[in-house]
Parts: C-alpha cells; structure tokens; sequence
C-alpha cells in the first residue's frame, strides 16, 4: 500500500476538506483584503453598506476617476511580471550572487528585496497609471473603444499621498527601520553565540541558563516596561530609539537563544571538532566552519526578531513620544484626535502601507518562516 | 567544550539578560512598594478678565533648575497593592447585603483578572482545534495546493497584531460589511462595539484567527512525520478514519500538542494588542493592558508607576501560578 491510497478520502471527505481548506482561507485573507480595498476609496464607497459599492466604488469613479479596464490589464501585466521574478528568485539571485563574489548573500537578498519594493511602489503608483493615461489619450476619442479606457472601478492613492506626504509618515517609517534593523542586529549577535555555546557544551550551566531563558519567555512585557521608564525618564533615556531596541532585544533574548539553538543542535558536532582537531581554536572553528551552514538559521531567527520589533507597540508606545514614535503606535493618534471619515480612510491606508511589508516578507520567506517555526517544536 | 570557553561564549548574552530583564524586575519590585510624585507648590496668581482681578491660588508642580518637575519618592508598604486589590470594597461585595461576583467585577483589577484568565483558558481548546482540522485538511489536500495555502494561512498569524485587529473592527464597525450583512439577514438593527459580550467574542475570535496558523504550522510538521507503518497497520486491522487519529495521529503529535500550549498559555496570558486595536478598553481590560493604562501620562501628566509595578507584579504571579504544572513536566523530561 503506498502512502497515497493510504490518504485516499472518500468523495465526501474530499469535498469536506476544501470546503473546510476555502472557508478558512475566506477567514484569513478576507479582513486584509478589505482593508487594501477600502483605502483607495473615498469615505463615502469605504464606509458603505454595500459591498458592491465599496468594491466598485461609484462616488469615487464620479468624484476623482479611477481605473479603467485597460489599467486592470496593464497592472495585471506588472504583476504577472512580478510574479514570474518572485518565482524565478532562485536563478535571479544566484546571478547577483556570483557576480558580486565579495558581497555576503544575505546582503545582496536584501538589496534585491529593497530594491523590488521600490520597484513595485513605482510601477503601481506612477508607471501604471501613467500607461493608462497614454492609452486614454489615444483611444478616448473613439466610439466603442473608449469603453476601455473608461474608468470603472473607482479608485484614488490620495489616502496614500495624504499619509506619507502630508502626516509625514516617513518619519515613523524610518523610526521603525532604525528599531527593528538595530533590534535584529544586536540580538542575533549576542544570541548566536550563546546559543552556540549552550549546543556545544555539556556544562550544567547551560541547562539552567535554558530555563532561565524559558521562565524569561513567559515574563509579561508590562512588567519589564515598568521596570524601566522610571530610569529612563531620570537618565534622558526616554523618547530615545536606542531605548526601544534594548528593551525589545532584552525582551527578544530568550526566544532567540532557544530557536537558534535548535538550529545548532542540528549541525553535527563532528564538524566542529574535524576543525579543532585541524588547528583552529574556537572561535575560529564558531565562524569559520559554522557560521556558513548556519545562516539559514541565522537568518530565519532574524525573520522572528524583525517581526517581533516591527509588530511592537506597548514598548514604543511607552518610551517613545511624539516623531521618535514607530510607525505601529502612531497609527493609534488617527484614533486619539477628533475623527472626521477621511481621517478613518487615512488610517486604513497607514495601516495597509504597515502591512505591505510584512505580506512581501511571507512571500518571499515563507519556507524559512515554516522552517523556524517547527524548528523549535519537533527539536524541542 | 571546556566550561571557560563557554562561558566565553555565553556571558555576552548572560550579561544582557541580568542586566535588561533581571535589574528591570528588580526595580518594578521595588517601586510597587514606592510612590513617587510630583512635589506640588501652592502659587499665587492674578487673574485678570474684563470683569477685574482676583487672586486665584493654585498648585502647581516645583520645577528644578533643568526645568524637570521635582519628584519625591517614598515607601508606601503595602499601599499599591491595596489600592489595585481593594480589600475593602471586596469584603463589603460579599457581606449579607453585598452585590457579590457582579460587584467584584466592577473593581477594575478583578474585572481584568477575570478577562484575562478567561481568555487565556478559552482559547486555549479553541485554536487547538483549530489548528489541528487545518493540519488534517491541509495534509490531505494535493501538494501542488499547499503552498499558496499555506501562504494565505501565515498571514494572520505574521501580521503585526494591533493592525490585523483594527483590519476585523473596520468590518464591523458603524455600518461596517459584516454588520450590514447581519442586519440585512436578521433585519435588526445592531451596534457590535456598544455589546460587551459582542466585544469579548471578536477579541476571542481575533486571538483564534492570529493564532490558529501557528498551530497549524507545528502540527502539520508534526503529521510529516508520521509513521505510515503503524497506520497501515491500523487499517489492516479495520481501524476507522476516527480511530486512527484518535488512537495513532494524536497520540504521535502529543508533544507537539503540549509544546504549542505551553507557548499559548504564554502568549494569551499577555493579551493586550486586541485591545488596543479593537479599542475594547471600555468593555474589556486585561491586566497589561492595566498596567499600561497606569504608566500612560494622564491628563496631568503624571504616571502612576507604583501602581503599574504593584499591577505588573500581580500579572506575573498570575503567569507563574499557571506555569507551573507545564514547567515541571518539562523539567522532568529535561533532567
């Protein structure tokens, strides 16, 4: 018997399981779908009963324009486009690999991944409609044709441009890139070596220090939080970013070690000692002949910082005022001020530009995400 | 490895976890015992309106040479603690004319107890389940389709937590998607963020959707590596589809099981990014997000950090007391 007739459903279950697989996608996506949706309609499609009317958005095509069928085509072109470069990533970043030999892989990745999201913000904010605009131009003014070029979902970026350019919230985009690049820095740093000394000793020491690490894990950020605003308010520490990344790296500490230990746990130990035994010390052997087959590793624990840092809003909220604020805490002030419906829509447009990052990141990352997670759990 | 080299290796990490979560523990410890406030002045001060002046007394904080507002620290004793606890009020809630639980419950130290551990406990089973139908379906769907599955799966769980409950309130809220839906359905007329218990189940409901996925990651890796012998065994043995995930799949990810409610436990326990993003605070408070609330500046700017310590140290005895059975099976294992 092999292991397909072995999962072989019967047709009922079969219909039972992709009815229970498609509602949960439902579930999952719908809230975030809806969100990119309503932040590019005018408050009045946004905030309608109607989801017809928020999906096609009639007072907006009216008011402002929108997009039209030629547009849907050129913008499902790009994305084809991007799709097949996300597909294609492999052999794409292998090329750059080899062809700047010096430059660490993980350094070019991240080039690339910077470099493709500025890509993708020109292309669907100014290349697409400006191609559509030059098709309007040229098939407008004729009969029949010009149904193509006439906008029929409503659709405007002014949501967009009002929170990036008018509430300046770049700022907070930068905030938040310093925090997380210097959470995700320091912490791999310091735990990678711990981790590596806790897999590669005996010591009674290590296990004390694992569940030291573990009763850390379970400790409330509150009460970490409160430990430290009083010294920071006294000692000029406060509204400081640097603040944040130590809180959120000593917060972050105790996860880090136990995944990144896993990830070691996993490296045979004969690699270390054929390099000791070759004359290295240590160190030597630590990043000469581990830290190569670590990266993955490495990296994966990094995901898990960045989203941990990213994610973050009771520490920044606490120790962070005014512009020093990242950008998940500040997204709250469109709450906090007396609402009018367009400073609603702005916040969903804020809290969609929040969440483009991070569905980029999945993409591209997601069997390193997968991997980390069950990491932990099936090497225990 | 030799213990010297090891330590090398760990005191970099060591040193940061007693100086940045140890020290900082210390010092909500101690200032749940302190109350630190502003040295208050009385000013006089002329007011003057069209109608002639009057001299108006006021207080106002003392300010030093740098311009900071001048503090004085001292020791309380108990006194945080009892102004979070309210002995007082909890006696007379439950003596002969008292209004028993429900006035409990209007404290708000015991109100966000009762939210916290509730949650905690609730959707403990809920995202168990929940992870593991997905698991099971996920596992037997073809391989082409796992990966975008999969991919739509992890983003609840990755995205950040105050945003992924603001992207569920904007279907509800007002006339909200889902709310006109219902109301079209029911032909009623409903208002979810004025409901207590309407605010509860979304909270619930979004913890379920952010976590969910998590689970199911870990137990889908688990079924990977399911022994297909012992199954097959079971079917020759005329064992039915229930049997089998009764008696040999769940029995095979119990660990898996038990890992991923330890981490629950954990992570419920903190419940606090819900609240913000639903904005639920008026409905229901958890204890970080009481402790939060005290460290907020209020309108005059002042911080009530010995009652937040005082609140603080509460949460974590609460999180120690229901750690303590999962640790000690760990510790056994470990040992």
């Amino acid at each position: 018997m092999d292991n397909n007739q072995l999962y072989k459903l019967s047709p009922q279950l079969h219909v039972l399981t992709w009815i229970v697989v498609i509602t949960w996608m439902v579930i999952a996506a719908f809230p975030l779908f809806w969100m990119a949706t309503m932040s590019f309609k005018l408050p009045l499609d946004a905030f309608d009963a109607n989801a017809l009317t928020v999906i096609f958005g009639p007072n907006t095509k009216s008011m402002i324009g929108g997009i039209s069928i030629v547009g849907v085509l050129v913008a499902l072109g790009f994305g084809y486009l991007f799709l097949k470069a996300h597909l294609q990533r492999e052999s794409i970043i292998n090329y750059f690999v080899t062809s700047f030999g010096s430059v660490p892989k993980f350094l070019v990745i991240l080039i690339l991944y910077i470099v493709l999201m500025i890509a993708a913000l020109i292309t669907f904010f100014m290349v697409v409609p400006g191609i559509s605009s030059l098709f309007n131009m040229i098939l407008g003014g004729i009969p029949l044709l010009n149904l193509l070029v006439e906008p029929f979902i409503g659709m405007t970026t002014q949501h967009y441009e009002a929170v990036w350019i008018e509430n300046e919230f770049y700022k907070q985009f930068i905030n938040t890139i310093v925090v997380t690049t210097g959470v995700v820095s320091i912490s791999l740093t310091v735990a990678t070596l711990a981790a590596y000394g806790i897999a590669r000793t005996r010591s009674n020491l290590a296990f004390w220090l694992l569940i030291m690490a573990l009763c850390f894990r379970a400790l409330p950020y509150s009460t970490l939080v409160t430990g430290y605003l009083a010294p920071f308010i006294e000692y000029g520490l406060y509204g400081k970013r640097f603040g944040v990344v130590i809180v959120l790296v000593a917060i972050n500490q105790p996860f880090t070690i136990w995944m990144l230990r896993s990830f070691f746990m996993n490296i045979p130990p004969e690699l270390d000692e054929a390099a000791l035994v070759d004359g290295c010390n240590r160190l030597q052997a630590f990043w000469k002949v581990i830290m190569p087959v670590m990266w993955p590793g490495v990296i994966t624990t990094g995901l898990f910082s960045f989203l941990l840092a990213y994610n973050d809003y009771m520490v920044a909220m606490l120790l962070l005022d005014g512009d020093a604020r990242t950008m998940v805490p500040a997204i709250t002030q469109y709450f906090n001020r007396e609402t009018t419906l367009t400073d609603q829509v702005e916040a969903i447009a804020a809290a969609a530009s929040i969440t483009a990052p991070i569905f980029v990141m999945v993409m591209f990352f997601q069997k390193q995400l997968v991997s980390g997670l069950t990491q932990g759990a099936v090497k225990g | 490895m030799k213990t010297k080299t090891f330590l090398i290796f760990v005191i970099p990490s060591l040193v940061m976890m007693l100086v940045f979560i140890a020290v900082p523990l210390g010092i909500s410890i101690v200032q749940s015992f302190q109350n630190t406030q502003n040295v208050l002045i009385k000013k006089e001060q002329k007011k003057c309106d069209p109608f002639g002046c009057q001299k108006v007394i006021s207080t106002i904080p003392l300010l030093d040479e740098m311009g900071k507002p001048v503090t004085k620290t001292k020791w309380v004793g108990w006194e945080n603690y009892k102004t979070l606890l309210e002995p007082d009020r909890v006696s007379q809630a439950f003596s002969e004319e008292g209004g028993g639980f429900s006035e409990l419950l209007g404290i708000d130290f015991y109100k966000a107890f009762r939210f916290t551990i509730t949650f905690t406990l609730l959707t403990l089973p809920m995202v168990i389940i929940v992870g593991l139908i997905l698991a099971l379906a996920v596992n037997s769907i073809h391989r082409r389709y796992r990966g975008p599955v999969i991919f739509i799966t992890l983003l609840p769980f990755v995205i950040t937590p105050v945003i992924g409950a603001l992207s569920i309130k904007w279907l509800f809220i007002g006339d909200g998607i889902l709310t006109a839906t219902i109301e079209a359905m029911t032909n009623s007329d409903i208002a979810v963020f004025s409901n207590p218990l309407a605010v509860e189940a979304l909270v619930l409901f979004f913890r379920v959707w952010h976590t969910a996925p998590f689970v199911f990651v870990i137990l889908y890796a688990g079924l990977q590596t399911l022994n297909f012998d012992s199954l097959e065994a079971a079917i020759i043995d005329g064992a039915s589809r229930w049997e089998r995930l009764r008696y040999i799949i769940v029995p095979h990810i119990m660990p898996l099981i038990v890992f991923v409610s330890l981490i629950h436990l954990m992570d419920a326990y903190r419940v606090f990014d819900e609240i913000i993003g639903f904005g639920a605070e008026a409905h229901v408070m958890s204890l970080q997000w009481l402790t939060f609330d005290f460290l907020m500046p209020d309108d005059t700017g002042n911080r009530s950090i010995g009652r937040a310590s005082a609140s603080a140290m509460l949460t974590m005895v609460g999180i120690i007391i229901l750690l303590i059975p999962v640790l000690r099976r760990t510790w056994k294992e470990q040992r």
